[in-house]
């Protein structure tokens, strides 16, 4: 019981090391809240789980960790992709296409011409 | 007054309740129902986030499978992202493509939202009405629709049985 516990732990934690070592090396904000976000999900959520096995006794407690982490997780990340977006954080130049940026600039003309 | 957000608000305190309380005695248990049904008797008359929920038993099973689905993914994308941290090329196509959703209930915009946010390769950088921006870490299309079959569709077939 306690060996699982222990190994389901550790695979979560090579999942949250795999999600730093993303944060570290991809171009730009985007792409490391990316690879931030889903390791972290999937690492904390394993952590956790094993966290059941070795301690039963918390069970549900644990339980309501892990539903508020699926919860909040994609929620922060996508208000700090956005809040990032909004202030002009450049993206990498491999970036391909940015639908985004047309969406601003037309709220922007609008705004302007209700100003004028 | 909205008796189906009562009830569901209820019932989803209960249950926190019991996962918090841990003990199965019946005064406990009947303390938890009476203060869950009396909270949301104060606070959720005039809310109306769970209103556009089916609670038929068709609504339920498909919630069932959509967390299955919805597990699956998670774990493909994991898999994902770990594979492009560790492969030493960095193999990324990055963009911020646009989608649209069929769904019209608020609650079942949010949750697709966060399961593409969850999925391999996509985040959710803005919603607007029917249009998500999406980040997507490796395009594939530029073309809206084909990007809504390629990242909306696979959630998008089950939120539409449980919030129509």
């Amino acid at each position: 019981m306690e060996l699982v516990g222990a190994i389901i732990v550790l695979i979560g934690s090579i999942f949250l090391f795999l999600g730093a070592l993303g944060i570290l090396r991809m171009p730009d904000s985007f792409n490391r809240i990316q690879a931030g976000t889903k390791a972290t999900t999937l690492g904390t959520l394993l952590s956790l789980a094993g966290l059941i096995f070795l301690m039963p006794g918390w069970w549900g407690k644990l339980i309501v960790l892990i539903m508020f982490i699926i919860l909040t997780n994609p929620v922060s990340s996508h208000v700090l992709a956005r809040a990032a977006h909004h202030i002009k954080t450049p993206l990498t130049p491999q970036t391909v296409i940015d639908k985004y940026a047309d969406e601003e600039n037309k709220e922007l003309d609008n705004h302007k011409t209700e100003v004028a | 007054m909205n008796i189906k957000n009562i009830i569901v608000t209820t019932v989803i305190l209960f249950i926190f309740w019991i996962l918090l309380d841990n003990t199965f005695e019946l005064l406990n248990l009947l303390l938890g129902a009476g203060l869950a049904l009396f909270l949301s008797l104060i606070f959720c008359r005039s809310c109306n986030v769970f209103g556009d929920m089916k609670l038929t038993p068709l609504g339920i099973t498909y919630t069932f499978i959509y967390l299955f689905v919805f597990f699956i993914e998670l774990l493909k994308s994991n898999l994902d992202v770990a594979r492009r941290v560790i492969s030493p090329s960095l193999p990324i196509k990055p963009g911020i493509v646009e989608v649209k959703t069929s769904l019209k209930s608020p609650m079942g915009r949010m949750i697709l939202a966060n399961s593409i946010t969850l999925t391999p390769g996509t985040l959710t950088v803005d919603i607007e009405e029917d249009r998500l921006f999406i980040h997507w870490i490796e395009v594939k299309t530029a073309d809206p629709e084909q990007a809504t079959n390629e990242i909306v569709r696979k959630f998008e077939k089950y939120l539409e049985k449980i919030y129509g």
